[in-house]
């Protein structure tokens, strides 16, 4: 064997070229993954230090309006001026304007203002959130309606300058304080692990079931096995909509069939009520995630050499113990593996819970959290930081499945 | 427990529990029918179960005159089925019937046969199994089938009919196309053929998009070697990992300041990185599966590394293709977060945002019914007729939910 003698040390032109090659094709992939996913990430972090709200994306702007008003001794341009925020202040203000072609200024123009021939200057330092004010200059023209429509016709050009609150560099704690402060946070902490463990854990035997099922050939079988898909591959809002006409509490045929066989007094309100509410969504959750493990335990099992079983069989051992000494520890590697992935994506899971509950009756999770800091109580810097909390248990979540990841079976 | 382990025992548990099971299934499969009541009824099922079992243990002629004997019990009121007084004698009958039937069908199949002594573990347990493993199918497809049916059903009936009876999912065939109203209002007045025709773009062109970008990707990760290769391929899996939510609200803010909201343009500019991720990892591991041989003689013959995954690759992973696309066809058809959060105007809304508008008390819940309709089947369709590849796609890859 020569071949170890051959191991090239440097990196000959081939492989620079192979190397070159790889990096250009996997580029595109690279910067649209780093544009939506990288730069976004960066934002949040940044967001979560900030005191922003959904009203500050729009930066405070200089507003100007011009009319023509009165007639006679009494006619007039008016410039209304607003700042567009009712809070943040505008600086260095200015107005350009051209006024009309036949148009006499008359008397004095307001503070801040110069007229230069027909071209009309204003500049102010500083207006104050909410201001609202008119620019008047009294005028005299020799046909009053034509300097009208002029004048209207002329937009006058207003800059200010304003603070943009997403880019300068004041910080601050407030909002990882307002996420952390009293037992709202610890509360939603629990219900979300309660959801997630819950709801893996549950998606997993489930699926165990079925696919043990379905572990067996006879005709029909693909029938079931596409059937059984269904509720992973619906949109999960028409599901989510059909669970909540289903088990409607005044007029949802789940409720009218428990009254009728006698489970039930009264109608239940599945999804309104605490705690039941939480049950019903991580029923869904369940509901809808089976089929996922189902399909891969299935792959997994027929997999499984049937020679053991053959031997198991000759040795006598009964379904329970085969299922149990042999089954198991075969499908132990994917269970993990899948438990892992579903924990994490059952974590991130928003849909679901904002269609059914909405958050509310105590099925507010850490996602749906996200979601109501942000634009229902339009504090967009608190959702941020909630969003930063949720990363960071997911980095944690992560480094341990990476490391799990090693020992198993890759998927 | 030993003691307890003989066939009369077992025969009498597994008929009376099977029994119950086929009493309840037969009760909700009558209420959803007719919506008339019928229920269940637990110590008939059980008497009359264990007797069954008992005799369908003796051969099929037993089975027979069991059964029949459970449908003459039920027919007079003394049956696992407790039908309400009012019902029509026709459909009393027919479930009546269903019941014994299904019972003692299935019972024949679970029970030992022939023994009411001891028996031994083995058969214990397969008797077991095979019961547990009739309710499994009964279990796992009321409870599949329970929600898309009342789906349908609810589109196709009025809200008034449903609030004075909501088990009553009979349908007026004499109303002929009136039946499908809420789907022409749906069209007509509430513009989902434009919700359909741009969930139809968006999807086909994330497909497209995320092709164009995977595919060479996923070649350079399998094929080529370049330092960084192993975290590459790792790192693609951590991508997986970031929730939507997170990523909406810098999105949200990004689009609004840039006046990308509500555009197809905004929509398809984030969908396939959703996408290409999952996409990228499926595809990788099909390129390694591929003979790297039929390439090398592709490269020896003076083909550049393009052409090769042109003229090579790609034929050889049409499979592979399809189960990417169908399966990312239905990321896009199915999301609902980001096109919530980024469209307001309803001449760019997608399918799943144009059901969540209808999700109002003022608008009938036929309505939002016949949204969800129109949304579940084309993706069922499309993938009933390709169940192969998606079955194959969903477990090549470790797959998003």
């Amino acid at each position: 064997m020569t071949q170890e003698l051959d191991i090239p040390t440097a990196k000959t032109p081939l492989a620079k070229r192979e190397e070159k090659l790889a990096w250009g094709l996997l580029a595109p992939t690279l910067i649209s993954v780093a544009l939506v996913v990288i730069l976004p990430l960066i934002a949040i972090f940044w967001i979560s230090f900030k005191p922003i709200t959904l009203s500050d994306l729009r930066p405070p702007v200089p507003i100007v309006k011009e009319a023509v008003r009165g007639s006679g001794e009494k006619l007039r341009i008016e410039y209304r001026l607003r700042n567009s925020s009712q809070t943040k202040p505008i600086t260095d203000i200015s107005i350009v304007d051209e006024l009309p072609k036949g148009v006499q200024i008359n008397g004095e123009v307001p503070e801040g203002c110069v007229v230069n021939d027909r071209a009309l200057n204003c500049a102010f330092d500083q207006i104050e959130g909410g201001f609202n004010q008119k620019l008047i200059f009294a005028i005299s023209a020799a046909d009053e309606d034509l300097a009208e429509e002029l004048a209207e016709d002329s937009e006058p050009t207003v800059s200010g300058r304003s603070e943009n609150i997403l880019t300068n560099f004041e910080f601050t704690f407030d909002n990882f304080v307002r996420v952390f402060d009293g037992s709202e946070f610890f509360g939603v902490l629990g219900v979300t692990l309660f959801y997630t463990i819950f709801g893996t854990i549950g998606a997993l035997v489930v699926g165990l079931f079925a696919a043990l099922l379905l572990n067996k050939s006879f005709r029909g079988q693909g029938i079931l096995r596409g059937l059984y898909l269904f509720p992973y591959v619906a949109p999960v809002i028409a599901v989510a909509f059909s669970w909540l006409i289903l088990f409607d509490p005044f007029s949802g045929s789940a409720n009218a069939l428990l009254i009728q066989m006698g489970v039930s007094e009264q109608a239940i309100n599945f999804f309104g009520e605490r705690p039941l509410a939480l049950v019903t969504v991580t029923v869904f959750e369940i509901w809808r995630y089976f089929p996922l493990s189902f399909l891969f335990i299935l792959a997994r099992m027929q997999s499984i050499d049937s020679d053991m079983y053959e031997a198991a069989d000759m040795d006598g051992a009964s379904p329970f113990q085969k299922f149990w000494y042999l089954s198991i520890p075969q499908l132990l590697g994917i269970l993990s593996v899948l438990f892992l992935l579903r924990f994490i994506w059952t974590f991130n899971k928003f849909d679901d819970i904002f269609l059914l509950t909405g958050g509310n009756a105590g099925t507010r999770t850490l996602t749906v959290n996200v979601y109501e800091q942000a634009f229902a109580i339009s504090n967009i810097g608190a959702g941020a930081a909630v969003a930063v909390v949720i990363f960071c248990c997911l980095l944690l979540f992560s480094l341990f499945f990476f490391k799990f990841m090693s020992q198993e079976e890759g998927l | 427990m030993t003691a307890l382990r003989t066939g009369l025992t077992t025969n009498a548990f597994v008929g009376a529990i099977w029994t119950f099971v086929v009493a309840i299934s037969a009760a909700i499969v009558m209420s959803f029918a007719t919506g008339l009541p019928f229920k269940p009824d637990l110590l008939f099922s059980l008497i009359l179960g264990a007797t069954a079992g008992l005799a369908a243990s003796q051969g099929r002629r037993a089975a027979i005159v069991a059964g029949l004997v459970m449908f003459l019990l039920g027919a007079v009121g003394f049956g696992p089925l407790e039908a309400g007084e009012a019902n029509p004698l026709a459909a009393d009958l027919i479930a009546h019937f269903a019941t014994a039937l299904f019972a003692l069908i299935g019972i024949f199949k679970i029970v030992v046969s022939d023994q009411f002594g001891a028996i031994n573990r083995h058969d214990f347990e397969e008797t077991l199994i095979r019961m547990l493993t009739g309710i499994g199918y009964v279990f796992f497809t009321a409870i599949v089938l329970i929600p898309f049916y009342v789906m349908v059903m609810t589109s196709l009936k009025n809200q008034s009919e449903l609030v004075q009876n909501p088990l009553d999912f009979s349908l007026d065939l004499s109303k002929g196309w009136d039946l499908f109203r809420s789907y022409t209002e749906l069209f007509s007045d509430f513009g989902f053929a434009t919700y359909l025709m741009n969930s139809m773009f968006i999807s086909i062109i994330t497909v497209f998009i995320t092709l164009a970008f995977s595919i060479p990707g996923a070649y350079a990760v399998a094929r080529l070697r370049f330092s960084g290769q192993a975290a590459f391929s790792r790192s693609i899996l951590l991508i997986y990992m970031v929730p939507m939510i997170v990523l909406a609200l810098p999105i949200y803010m990004a689009f609004s300041i840039a006046g990308l909201r509500n555009s197809v343009l905004g929509i398809v500019l984030v969908y396939p990185v959703t996408t290409i991720p999952v996409a990228l990892y499926m595809l990788q591991g099909y390129f390694r599966g591929l003979p790297a041989e039929v390439e090398e003689a592709g490269l020896m013959d003076g083909l550049s590394r393009l052409a090769v995954i042109w003229k090579i690759t790609l034929p050889l992973s049409l499979p592979a293709l399809a189960s990417v696309s169908l399966y990312v066809f239905m990321i896009a058809w199915n999301e609902f977060l980001l096109a919530f959060m980024l469209l307001d105007d309803p001449s760019k809304f997608t399918l799943t945002r144009g059901i969540a508008s209808l999700n109002s008390s003022e608008i009938p819940r036929q309505h939002l019914m016949a949204g969800a309709v129109i949304a579940t089947v084309p993706i069922m369709a499309l993938f009933l007729g390709l169940e192969r590849f998606m079955t194959k796609g969903l477990t090549a890859g470790s797959v998003k939910g």
